[in-house]
């Protein structure tokens, strides 16, 4: 049983209410979606606010819409498995649907967020654990201690990002919409990162995200999402691969996107792979081997460490497998990649 | 403490339960409903598996506080409402799981069972595909599935008015092509039911 410390939830109707509240109770406390991070997370005591504000009220975090012309909306809060079945996603980002159906499973897609699962926080083997079994190890540097047990001597946390939206959003070039004491900001969700284990976001403890926009993809955009992970129901990645692919009138590739997760601190996105692919006609040769030295070319930037589970050799031998795999099933509207 | 109005399983109910506490400890430690299972206790394994306003969801990453005023179901409620809307014993997937001995120890089955009472409730004639994705978040440490998604699709034949196709036990004792003509002529009356009339 792990039973959650002492806290009191609030409930917010409106977006200005919850942002004041946030600025008003500081860091004693945080944001609630879907709690399907957060609550495990506070179960181990990795967080322990006095106060949970809850965005389940807010009505301008919800649903799927235009945001313009030429852009899509979608509100922070609306469920994985809303963003997974809509068809306005899966026409103008496929990458991004798929990822959000291969989250966990059903009843946590039921419950989580887009937000939340853009938000997740970084995981790893030694912090996502009990009080117990984290103070019997000397705790570590991200929660607690001094040390980490990743990379002996380490003075950096690489605690992986491990949500599977994140690179897919990279794909397509979304950006995020946050609310924050200062007013609205809007930042292209690739200047979120930082490759910090510890706080991999720029974002602040009193910032709410709103929604996610992503522009709307033309006739020749593919997209597709390759998870690797022990079992094909519910666990989180041992790697995540989205790609995306612009073809032009004659079904070449005028651009290409490549951008890996549970990896480290933050999603890698892989060098080159649009000059590797473009020009290169899908359905030939040629694409399979321009799609093999993509491939290649992200396994000399893919450097997994033992800060997830999964024997990190084996998951290095398989960033190529899968890179190459995603490409091909973009190509071929064959997505997603998921072998268990 | 907190007052919470909920709806359990038909019934009105009003408790009292400490601020921070889950839907799960509510509904075992206050209210006595002790169906629910407590797994693991941070949402990897769907013991915890209750409807929230008709959805699967895991009681056990469910704060009690944000159930204000919202439908629960818990294993306790199928039956009643298989009686009040008509039909005669337990839930027909209840029966179902009974009848195909799909547990062992039976700890999975309250989630398993709410998991399946939930996806025929959308999709009157799943495919086994359908079935395995949406048991997908309930593990089971006994079965090895097979009894489950036969008893759920026994319960899809018994709706229906079609013989199911034979259990795996079953069409290891009898002919191979018998057995392959009775799961093609099941999976062959199911189509025919999803087609739209
Ligand atoms: C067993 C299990 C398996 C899982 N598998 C996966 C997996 O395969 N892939 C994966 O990506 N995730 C996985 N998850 C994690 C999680 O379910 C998802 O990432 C989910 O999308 C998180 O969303 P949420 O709404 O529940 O977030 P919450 O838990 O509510 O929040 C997560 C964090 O984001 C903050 N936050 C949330 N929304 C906002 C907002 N709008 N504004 C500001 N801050 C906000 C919260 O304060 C918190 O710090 C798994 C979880 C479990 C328990
Ligand atoms: S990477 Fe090191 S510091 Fe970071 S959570 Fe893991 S053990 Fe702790
Ligand atoms: S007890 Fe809730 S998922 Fe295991
Ligand atoms: S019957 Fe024992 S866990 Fe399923």
């Amino acid at each position: 049983m792990l039973r959650l410390p002492n806290f009191e939830v609030r409930t917010p109707e409106r977006l200005d209410e919850a942002v004041a509240l946030l600025a008003e109770l500081g860091e004693g406390a945080r944001v609630i979606a879907g709690g399907t991070d957060l609550v495990p997370n506070m179960k181990h005591e990795l967080f322990t606010p006095r106060v949970l504000v809850s965005l389940a009220r807010l009505p301008e975090l919800r649903g799927i819409g235009d945001a313009g012309p030429g852009w899509l909306r979608i509100g922070a809060m609306t469920s994985l498995a809303d963003v997974a079945a809509d068809a306005r996603v899966e026409q103008h980002a496929p990458a991004l649907a798929q990822a959000a159906g291969l989250v966990a499973g059903p009843q946590l897609r039921t419950m989580g967020t887009l937000g939340g699962n853009v938000l997740l926080d970084t995981r790893c083997q030694w912090y996502n654990q009990t009080y117990f079994w984290r103070e019997a190890l000397g705790f570590c540097l991200k929660k607690d201690g001094t040390l980490c047990h990743v990379v002996e001597g380490g003075s950096k946390c690489v605690a992986a990002a491990s949500n599977d939206t994140a690179p897919a959003l990279m794909t397509v070039r979304a950006e995020l919409v946050f609310a924050g004491p200062d007013g609205r900001r809007v930042t292209p969700i690739d200047d979120l990162w930082i490759a910090d284990g510890i706080a991999n976001k720029k974002c602040g403890r009193d910032e709410i995200l709103v929604e996610v926009r992503l522009p709307h993809s033309g006739s020749g955009h593919r997209g597709a999402y390759g998870k690797l992970r022990d079992r094909g129901s519910i666990d989180f990645p041992l790697l995540g691969v989205a790609v995306k692919l612009e073809l032009n009138t004659e079904d070449a590739v005028a651009d290409a996107d490549v951008v890996l997760t549970a990896l480290q601190a933050r999603p890698v996105r892989i060098k080159r792979a649009s000059e590797l692919l473009r020009g290169v006609r899908i359905g030939t040769e040629a694409f399979l081997a321009a799609a093999r030295g993509v491939a290649e070319q992200a396994h000399k930037q893919a450097h997994p460490m033992p800060n997830i589970p999964g024997d990190a050799d084996w998951r290095r031998a398989m960033v190529p497998v899968y890179v190459r795999r995603t490409l091909e099933a973009a190509a071929t509207r064959a997505g997603p990649v998921h072998a268990v | 403490m907190r007052v919470l109005n909920l709806l359990i399983n038909g019934d009105r109910v009003e408790v009292a339960a400490p601020e921070h506490w889950t839907l799960l400890e509510v509904l075992r430690y206050e209210l006595g409903l002790t169906g629910s299972k407590q797994g693991c206790d941070k949402g990897d394994c769907g013991a915890c598996t209750v409807l929230l306003d008709g959805k699967p969801v895991l009681a056990c990453l469910t704060l009690a506080a944000l159930c204000e005023g919202r439908a629960v179901t818990t294993i306790e409620g199928l039956l009643p409402a298989h009686v009040k809307a008509g039909g005669t014993g337990p839930d027909p997937v209840q029966a179902a799981f009974d009848e195909c001995g799909a547990l062992q120890c039976g700890f999975c089955q309250p989630g398993m069972m709410l998991s399946a009472r939930a996806l025929l409730d959308r999709n009157a004639c799943p495919t086994r595909a359908e079935i395995k994705d949406a048991l997908a978040g309930n593990l089971c440490r006994c079965t090895g599935y097979t009894q489950i998604f036969e008893a759920v699709e026994l319960a899809i034949a018994r709706r229906i008015g079609i013989e199911p196709a034979p259990r795996a036990w079953e069409a290891q004792r009898m002919p191979a092509d018998e057995a392959e003509r009775r799961a093609r002529e099941f999976a062959e009356a199911r189509e025919r039911q999803k087609e739209p009339r």
